[in-house]
């Protein structure tokens, strides 16, 4: 029980920073492996304020979302953009680019030491449940998570700017031609993702740790979640993160010596039974 | 044969005798290969010190040429090669451990077993798109990292198989400590298996690769049957990414874990990526550059060598989407067309 619960809460960890890879993969055909970047920029704004200017923690994550979401908006501007109707190829390399110096910057600024990170006393603990142990900020992680999910789902279907963004993935022609400024909800859409992403990095400095490596070390994860839920769907990333969370959480926890092995071996499966993923729809 | 008729025909088959030499010609050794194949004898004599950089570009050359035959060529894109590359040279350090370390029985034997991994594992990249065909081989490569890392009492784990014993090539050259048999020996392996990948890509089979590359629709109706053509190339190219796998063990004597590792695969694609991809010696020039650059500049700080490196993917794509022989070859075409053009201005 315990174990399914610290699955679910890894898995909302995974959702939160894939969220914005979905929507610029599914929705802006983006295959945007420096997604990890922004995740990582929010870790480090959270531990820099946290530790080196004495921020509580949750003061901190609003500069973890604000900080990526603007640095997603410089990045867009100056070099995704050019690269909307670059191939697949030519995009994957130019984020692993993006990656690589990212890696490199960060070993310069921080070391390549992993970041200390000090919750405050109400996230830490644990709630003694019949039958489950649950740690407070786990289950903080499980309603950050749901919060979100529910927010962006419900904006993207009923609000105007997500009716926009949907016609504007849908037929790009059409959506310029009804006077939608489309580059404008693109690079907002971006924001976004990158935003949450960094909201994601922040929260996940406990569970997954932060070092250089991060954007690297977890992009498999990422790209998983979104090739798995589909891209450009919401609630098919929250299903394939959750999915993804408890499936390693409790390989690793009852078969620890094949170890990652299952996640790899689900996802391959999945990917050969239903190319376009678990929950997505066949577009191309 | 008829007076209206036969000139037609004879015309027709002129045409095609013409088509047919011009393609035939292209499969000629050019004066520029000959000169290209120089350069590893020259780098012989001219750097006696450094024989462990020099197999270490011949090996990578060899890996690279193995992922064109099958992207640059086939059009399949992988991010896993280091799979087949990895599965190579832990069978060479097995077969090591076990005593039988003859090389040219285990560059055979690494052939062989990544050739079995990848004929199997190409039936999963026949269905869906780029990016699926991007994590499938992703997966499978880390699959076996995982493997290789979990499985630490066959494959030593994060530790490697380190001191294999490689016994003399053919039973006359020792590998000595300096690596001046590994070297010519790498050589030789690379020159005999580009040779072979020339005399594939300029054969029928390679032309319905390049077909099936620009338009696989169309192939079935040229009778090429498309499945089984890119069954038989991604299985070539994991045999080839076995060998330089092989080659690497043996002449490093020594395995580690990293050969599987992600690294190992984007590495690769961003050397064949540099070179220019389709033309058999892009991976080869992308190799030699890469690997020379890598060791100056990661010799000044192992972190900045990351950042440049970067960079030069992103300029890459931005500004010389064809690599190095791609820009080359445009420019050049570009100065033949102004001097093409120039004679005739002026005659007009």
């Amino acid at each position: 029980m315990t174990i399914l619960f610290d699955g679910i809460a890894f898995g909302m960890l995974l959702f939160l920073i894939s969220v914005g890879l979905s929507v610029t993969l599914g929705l802006m055909n983006f295959v945007n492996l420096a997604h990890g970047v922004f995740a990582m920029v929010g870790g480090y704004v959270c531990v820099v304020l946290l530790n080196d200017w004495g921020v509580p923690f949750l003061a901190t994550i609003p500069f973890a979302i604000i900080v990526p979401g603007l640095v997603g908006v410089v990045l867009e501007r100056l070099l995704y953009r050019r690269l909307y109707e670059a191939s697949d190829l030519d995009q994957v390399l130019f984020s692993l680019g993006l990656v690589f110096m990212a890696v490199a910057a960060t070993h310069y600024f921080f070391g390549a030491r992993q970041q200390p990170l000090h919750l405050p006393a109400f996230l830490s603990g644990q709630i003694h449940l019949p039958g489950a142990d649950i740690g407070v900020y786990r289950l903080f992680l499980v309603i950050a998570g749901i919060v979100v999910a529910v927010g962006l789902q419900w904006s993207v279907i009923r609000t105007s700017f997500g009716a926009r963004l949907r016609a504007a993935v849908d037929n790009q022609r059409t959506a310029r031609g009804l006077g939608i400024d489309v580059n404008r909800v693109f690079m907002l859409t971006f924001a976004l993702g990158s935003a949450l992403a960094g909201l994601g990095g922040a929260l996940g400095v406990e569970m997954l740790g932060l070092d250089p490596e991060f954007p690297v070390k977890y992009l498999v994860y990422f790209l998983i979640v979104v090739t798995v839920g589909g891209g450009g769907n919401i609630l098919g990333s929250l299903w394939a993160a959750l999915l993804l969370g408890v499936a390693d959480v409790a390989g690793k926890y009852y078969v620890p010596q094949i170890g990652a092995f299952i996640i790899y071996a689900i996802m391959v499966v999945i990917l050969i039974v239903r190319p376009q993923g678990l929950f997505g729809r066949a577009h191309h | 044969m008829t007076s209206l008729a036969s000139p037609v025909a004879a015309d027709s088959a002129t045409a095609i005798h013409d088509s047919l030499r011009r393609f035939r010609r292209s499969a000629d050794w050019k004066p520029l290969e000959y000169l290209f194949w120089c350069l590893p004898v020259a780098a012989y004599f001219l750097f006696p010190g450094n024989y462990l950089l020099l197999s270490q570009i011949a090996v990578t050359s060899l890996f690279a040429l193995s992922l064109d035959l099958i992207f640059g060529y086939a059009g399949i894109i992988s991010l896993g090669h280091a799979a087949f590359f990895g599965v190579g040279a832990y069978t060479v350090g097995l077969l090591g451990m076990r005593g039988m370390g003859d090389p040219l029985t285990g560059l055979v034997l690494a052939a062989l077993f990544a050739a079995i991994l990848g004929f199997f594992s190409s039936f999963l990249l026949l269905r869906g798109s780029d990016l699926a065909r991007l994590m499938v081989t992703l997966g499978v490569a880390l699959m076996l990292y995982e493997l290789a890392n979990k499985f630490s009492g066959i494959t030593g784990g994060v530790d490697g198989i380190p001191g294999i014993e490689i016994k003399p090539v053919l039973g006359l050259f020792e590998f000595d400590l300096y690596g001046r048999t590994g070297y010519i020996y790498a050589v030789v392996v690379l020159f005999v298996l580009f040779w072979i990948a020339r005399r594939i890509v300029h054969s029928p089979f390679g032309q319905s690769l390049r077909g099936i590359q620009m338009n696989a629709q169309r192939m079935p109706a040229l009778s090429v049957p498309v499945n089984r053509r890119l069954v038989a190339v991604y299985t070539l190219g994991a045999a080839y990414a076995g060998v330089a796998g092989a080659v690497l063990a043996q002449t490093n004597q020594f395995v580690s874990l990293s050969v599987l590792g992600f690294e190992n695969s984007a590495d690769l694609l961003l050397i064949l990526i540099l070179g220019g991809t389709g033309r058999l010696y892009g991976g080869l020039i992308g190799a030699i550059v890469f690997i020379v650059a890598k060791h100056f500049l990661s010799d000044l700080n192992p972190q900045y060598w990351q950042f440049w490196l970067g960079l030069a993917l992103v300029l890459l794509v931005m500004y010389a989407r064809g690599g190095i022989l791609g820009t080359a070859s445009k420019w050049l075409e570009k100065r033949r067309q102004r001097a093409q053009s120039r004679p005739v201005g002026g005659a007009a």
